[in-house]
């Protein structure tokens, strides 16, 4: 039997013994980003189709604001992260197209204008307004009163909505030295798994059973996807290399295949499905707790796939 | 690039023309000069000054960079012959020690039981009069030769002078007895002279270069790193004997797993084939040799089949690299090692190594022992020192009758003893006697039999913390030290000048030995004042300049002959004239005049023997508190066989304490399971595991092998102290 | 042009951290952080055993990853010898670079820059080597421009057998280890 014995003197703080630049950050950034993606899908689905004009749906008013209270989160969490926030400024003097951390913040930018306009677009159904602010209101009319430029509207909140789903997996897929994230699929995933997040979210707040049921319906639809897509990843990795297949193993019977298994598939995904099955036969009623469980596995499914990424390594002395 | 930092940026190239020319490059390239302008905008404002080393005994010359006023960094000074312009790594961290926070920073005073650590901090003259009045009353009572000095390196001088002056013949180091003693004594019995240190070693030019034990990469010595490469460049056949897979071993041809404590067994084994296969050097042995016959008689049985299972060593590989030690004669060269106070049997062993030498015909040739020379620089003329009459208190009835050091262990016993005299004071310099010798417990009970005990460091060391009064040095970055006429392959002096201020009160040893002479009644021996005033008549005299010396720091000499071919002449200052084969020294004091192998005990079963040495980035125990090398190494691991420690389900990481055979525990240690290592014996670097309280930093990192090595042997011929004898088991914590 | 390089004999070196020391005061990297380092790589049996030292460092890579993804273009090539660098003020500290690079050769250097091996360009740039190739007490490091045939550098990977670290990685790096 021979041995590999492989030391190191480096010891660099979150370097070594294992890679741990990113704490709860990261992971929720990237969570809030891929939800409120999912808010700009589908409120711009809502625009894009004219349903709209049903008015009321949670989907089309609320969503809207409250995805720019939650981008703020994520970016506030985002700026946590920065080690050098005095400098922070520096993302919007230039544009680096090879960057997809330079063109998220972009994307952010662009994101705050087009969940903005879709949200003043309903504020006429809102009757319960604390203040009514007339020059708003007069434009939200004008707007509404262009079919084609609602529709527009909503079309680009669809797209920035995508891209922003995307970018959310691009960012790591872009970082090629941890080969747990170097998969062409990680955007598909966090895409779809943002939508079902956000399909959870409006399922579990709207007020009308119709739009519970429509929602709970296509959340079960991405849920399903997101298995696939899933399969796809680690399918995808694991043939890879050895190196790629060493990551997978992380989570699939490494370090952190419990959290995987257990909280990943089985209480954000397999269970929510079923419940959720069954709700949409009208076999059981609609309840908060399988939204819930998707949102909280979402949530989860970004910190394994961030702190896994991190550990996963070309050649690491350390061993791990 | 803005305007300030492209004047500071040509303040520092200064003025010559490749950097004017990269400076006026600089603004013709767009804007990612903005963080090269930060880099040169942190140069600011460099002097340098030439000085040399003192993170070890190798006196490498370097040159310290001072910027706006702050030591910076050391560099090596490429006039110096030793380290040819580069610093092994603990010279170049050597920054560290003056920077060190936890730094002796005035003379302290006792004022709790000894060894508590409890301190009252006191100006130099209170710390000074009241060692004078100690020693004066000791004097009176019990001779001047009841205060020893323990002194180390070459910073003890002055300390040296004082002591001789005051009347005491008994200064020691443990370079002698802990050290290179057996090695020196072993090649004295042979060929009349020492190694001595820088060793003569030929490394650069040997053609074959054989390690027992030497572990030269670990072991630092600069010269003899650079001239490892240089062989290892040259294509040099490199065979290393070792339990251990050392640095060395990883860059052999050859690589001996030997069996712990066999070494002499290999040896007389390699000469019984060049022997028998007539593969030595005939001519120079009937030319040089005494005896030659009746060693080869006595090392006839000493064949490769019955050193096999001694050493573990094939007797196929025994023979194969007997041939090829000699097929490079006499550029083979068998290193003598230098700490060699392994198993009791040193002295014996390292003549083993200089009869091999001698069959190599290597003394004197180049690739093996070059004859080194020196500058001819006249002393200070100083008063002639009283002579003792009772003589050195080390050695008595020369019971070991080839020490030609003093014995610091025979000191030591003999402060516990009483005999053959009392030993009533101690002054220990720059040397940390609990790491240093073997058996803690016995220089405690030294200790407590004396009425003065002074230590002089730089940082609450174990040593210092057993004192009466601690007296705080300023270090080698910060002071003036002796000359150095340093005896090298190529004679040259070289300085040790101040670069920066000390940061507090400390003092350097010059002026601590001058103050004391004067408190003891001996201002006559202190005819200068300052010592750049000593060193000033000293190179005049000698018809040097003392300008260009502090301003190049060094004097170089003309090449003279280092090999008999180039005209050294071929002298043995041995009883015969001869390089003595056969030594009738030896006969005479009842030992073997050829050594014969004597079979080391074995562990007992669940027990490991102890081995230890060094690493690059630190010296012995003084380096721990160097946050510049701690960051390189911050505690030391105990090297265990990976099929040992699966067994003992022990894994790299661990922590475990080891306990050796008298049930000493050390402290705890991190496991390192390699492939490394045979599975008899474990390993760890020596100087690690501090206890001192003052050591914020470097307390409780790692374990110390001196805390362990409880039991040793002396060496009958030197008084040497083999530490290579314990046994130790792993314990768990709980 | 020139593309500055190291070559590294690792028959030569003896691991001894010389290199590192000597990036620590010339470049005042802080307490606690490498710029370079040394690893060990052993393979066999005892006593049948191969070590490999390397003295490893950032590649200065021909295809920086570290650089494409740095949103701000903090991290960038400079014009002088290809050598990969930051510049302080335009990081934000996002660590997209350390996670982008395959060494981990980089570092979030306590004041919250992005940081690592320069080549010492500051020293280059006058006519000096790096300090860790001027420090060597092996002489083991080399360095030079790869655009210049008559280097010692490519007078090295000319003659001598050599590899990089992780090659498949992608990155094209620019230490070369001779064995
Ligand atoms: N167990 C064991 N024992 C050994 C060895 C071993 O490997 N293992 N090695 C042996 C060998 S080879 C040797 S040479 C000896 C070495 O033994 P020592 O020379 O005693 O070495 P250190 O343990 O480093 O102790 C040096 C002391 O000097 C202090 N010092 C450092 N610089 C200065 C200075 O500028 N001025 C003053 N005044 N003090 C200073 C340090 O703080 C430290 O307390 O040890 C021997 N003993
Ligand atoms: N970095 C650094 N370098 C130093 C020093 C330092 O403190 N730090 N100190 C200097 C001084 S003063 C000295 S004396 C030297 C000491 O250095 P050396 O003379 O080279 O070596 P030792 O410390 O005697 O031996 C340690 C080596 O011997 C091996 N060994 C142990 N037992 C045996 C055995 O029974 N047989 C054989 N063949 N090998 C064995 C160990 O595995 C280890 O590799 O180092 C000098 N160089
Ligand atoms: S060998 Fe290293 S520590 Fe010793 S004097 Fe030379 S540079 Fe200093
Ligand atoms: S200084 Fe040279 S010999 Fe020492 S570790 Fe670095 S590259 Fe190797
Ligand atoms: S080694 Fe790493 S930090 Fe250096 S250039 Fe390559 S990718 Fe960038
Ligand atoms: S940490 Fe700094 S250098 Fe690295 S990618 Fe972010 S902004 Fe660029
Ligand atoms: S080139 Fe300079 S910055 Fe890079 S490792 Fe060497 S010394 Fe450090
Ligand atoms: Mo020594």
């Amino acid at each position: 039997m021979t041995t590999h014995e492989i030391t190191t003197t480096r010891m660099n703080p979150m370097i070594d013994p294992g890679m741990h630049i990113w704490g709860w950050e990261i992971p929720v950034y990237l969570f809030l980003g891929g939800l409120v993606a999912g808010f700009m899908v589908i409120s711009g689905y809502f625009l894009f189709s004219g349903r709209f004009q049903e008015s009321r749906h949670v989907t089309c008013f609320r969503a809207p604001l409250t995805g720019l209270i939650l981008i703020s989160l994520g970016m506030f969490a985002l700026f946590l992260d920065l080690e050098h926030k005095l400098y922070a400024w520096r993302l919007y003097t230039t544009i680096k197209i090879a960057s997809p951390m330079s063109w998220g913040a972009w994307i952010l930018v662009l994101v705050y204008p087009a969940m903005a306009i879709m949200a003043l677009i309903h504020l006429p159904d809102q009757k319960h307004l604390p203040i009514r602010v007339e020059f708003l209101h007069k434009l939200s009319q004008s707007l509404r009163s262009h079919e084609g430029l609602a529709k527009t509207i909503g079309a680009i909140n669809m797209l920035g909505g995508a891209i922003l789903g995307m970018y959310t997996g691009v960012l790591l897929s872009s970082l090629g030295a941890r080969p747990l994230w170097s998969s062409s699929s990680l955007w598909l995933l966090f895409l779809v798994s943002g939508m079902s997040a956000t399909a959870a979210f409006i399922h579990m707040v709207a007020p009308t059973k119709a739009e519970r049921e429509l929602l709970a319906k296509a959340d079960n639809g991405f849920l399903s996807l997101e298995l696939f897509v899933l399969a796809l990843y680690l399918i995808g990795l694991a043939t890879t290399s050895d190196v790629h297949a060493d990551a997978v193993r992380l989570l699939i019977s490494g370090t952190y295949a419990p959290v995987f298994w257990i909280f990943v598939i089985g209480v954000g995904i397999v269970i929510p499905l079923g419940i959720q099955i069954l709700a949409v036969n009208h076999k059981v009623k609609h309840t908060s707790i399988p939204p819930l469980m998707v949102i909280a596995g979402g949530l989860i499914l970004r910190f394994v796939i961030v702190m896994a990424g991190q550990h996963s390594h070309w050649s690491n002395a350390h061993g791990l | 690039m803005n305007s300030i930092s492209r004047r500071k940026f040509l303040k520092i190239t200064g003025t010559s023309a490749g950097a004017l020319a990269a400076a006026r490059a600089l603004p013709s390239l767009p804007f990612a000069n903005d963080a090269l302008a930060a880099l040169h905008e942190e140069q600011g404002e460099v002097t340098t000054i030439p000085t040399y080393c003192d993170i070890c005994f190798w006196k490498c010359g370097a040159i310290a960079h001072v910027k706006n006023g702050k030591l910076w960094k050391v560099e090596g000074n490429p006039l110096d012959p030793l380290s040819r312009g580069r610093l092994c790594p603990r010279g170049t961290g050597g920054v560290g020690a003056h920077y060190d926070p936890d730094r002796l920073r005035s003379p302290l005073i006792r004022r709790s039981v000894r060894g508590d650590e409890e301190w009252t901090a006191v100006t130099w003259d209170e710390a000074l009069d009241h060692i004078a009045e100690k020693m004066l009353k000791i004097k009176e009572q019990y001779g001047p030769e009841a205060v020893a000095l323990f002194s180390h390196g070459i910073g003890g001088n002055f300390l040296k002078h004082t002591f001789k002056a005051f009347g005491s013949p008994n200064i020691s180091a443990p370079s002698f007895a802990q050290c290179r003693g057996p090695r020196d004594v072993g090649f004295r019995l042979t060929f009349g002279e020492d190694v001595s240190s820088p060793e003569r070693t030929d490394i650069r030019n040997a053609k074959c270069l054989t390690l027992i034990g030497s572990h030269l990469g670990e072991n630092m010595h600069n010269t003899q790193v650079q001239e490892f490469a240089d062989a290892i460049e040259a294509g040099a056949s490199i065979i290393v004997v070792d339990p251990r897979y050392s640095i060395a071993a990883s860059k052999a041809k050859y690589y001996l797993p030997i069996k712990p404590g066999t070494d002499l067994a290999l040896l007389l084994a390699w000469m019984n084939v060049i022997v028998s296969e007539k593969l030595y050097d005939a001519d120079y042995i009937a030319q040089y040799g005494f005896s030659f016959e009746e060693f080869s008689q006595s090392i006839a049985q000493n064949t490769p089949e019955w050193a096999y299972p001694e050493t573990g060593i094939k007797p196929e590989l025994i023979r194969e690299t007997a041939r090829e030690i000699a097929r490079y004669r006499p550029a083979s060269l068998i290193h003598p090692g230098r700490h060699v106070t392994w198993y009791g049997d040193d002295a014996q062993r390292s003549r083993a190594i200089a009869l091999l030498s001698a069959l190599l015909g290597n003394w004197g040739r180049k690739g093996g022992f070059y004859y080194p020379v020196s500058m001819d620089l006249p002393g200070y003329p100083y008063p002639p020192y009283p002579k003792s009459e009772k003589g050195k208190v080390d050695n008595p009835n020369q019971k070991y009758p080839f020490a030609h050091e003093t014995i610091t262990t025979g000191i030591r016993e003999a402060t516990i003893s009483g005999e053959p005299y009392p030993i009533k004071g101690w002054w220990v310099y720059a040397t940390n006697l609990f790491h240093a010798l073997p058996n803690e417990q016995d220089t405690i009970r030294a200790i407590q039999n004396l009425d003065l005990m002074v230590v002089v460091d730089v940082i609450p060391s174990e040593i210092a913390g057993w004192a009466d009064v601690v007296l705080p040095e300023a270090t080698y970055l910060e002071r003036h030290d002796d000359l150095n006429v340093e005896w090298f392959r190529d004679p040259f002096i070289s300085i040790r000048q101040p670069v920066v201020k000390a940061p507090d009160d400390q003092k350097p040893n010059w002026w601590i030995a001058r103050e004391m002479a004067n408190r003891l009644g001996l201002e006559s021996y202190y005819p200068w004042e300052d010592i750049e005033e000593y060193m000033q008549f000293r190179l005049e005299k000698g018809g040097y300049s003392f300008d260009s010396l502090k301003e190049k720091g060094i004097i170089l000499g003309e090449r003279q002959p280092n090999y008999f071919d180039e005209g050294v002449p071929a002298e043995f200052p041995t009883p015969s004239g001869k390089i003595e084969f056969y030594s009738l020294q030896l006969t005479e004091h009842g030992h073997d005049p050829v050594p014969v192998y004597k079979k080391p005990d074995d562990p007992p079963p669940g027990y490991f023997r102890l081995l230890y040495g060094r690493a690059p980035v630190h010296s012995f125990s003084r380096t721990q508190s160097n946050r510049v090398l701690m960051d390189m190494m911050n505690e030391n691991e105990i090297w265990i066989n990976a099929d040992i420690a699966a067994r003992w389900e022990l894994k790299s990481g661990d922590r475990i304490r080891l306990k050796n055979e008298d049930g000493v525990l050390s402290n705890l240690i991190k496991v390192k399971a390699t492939e490394r290592i045979r599975p008899d014996c474990v390993y760890m670097v020596h100087g690690f595991g501090h206890t001192s309280k003052g050591l914020r930093f470097a307390r409780g990192r790692g374990a110390s092998d001196s805390q362990l090595i409880t039991r040793y042997k002396v060496d009958p011929l030197m008084g040497g102290t083999a530490m290579n004898l314990t046994f130790v088991t792993f314990e768990r914590e709980a | 042009m020139s593309r500055y390089a190291m070559v590294i004999d690792t028959k030569k070196c003896v691991g001894c951290m010389d290199c590192v020391v000597a990036c620590k005061t010339e470049n005042n990297v802080p307490e606690g952080y490498n710029r370079d380092w040394i690893v060990q790589d052993v393979m066999g049996k005892f006593p049948d055993l191969h070590m490999e030292i390397r003295s490893e460092r950032c590649n200065h890579c021909d295809e920086p990853p570290c650089v494409h993804c740095c949103p701000t273009g903090a991290s960038h090539v400079h014009e002088r010898g290809g050598v990969v660098l930051v510049e302080h003020n335009k990081c934000i500290g996002c660590k997209a670079c350390l996670a982008s690079c395959p060494y981990d050769a980089r570092f979030i250097h306590p004041d919250g820059y992005a940081d690592k091996c320069t080549f010492c360009i500051h020293r280059v740039e006058v006519g000096l080597l790096p300090a860790c190739v001027s420090v060597c007490p092996t002489h083991c490091m080399y360095f030079g421009n790869l655009d210049d045939p008559a280097s010692d550098v490519n007078k090295l990977l000319n003659s001598r057998s050599h590899h990089a670290v992780l090659p498949e990685a992608g990155t094209k790096p620019h230490i070369f280890y001779l064995t």
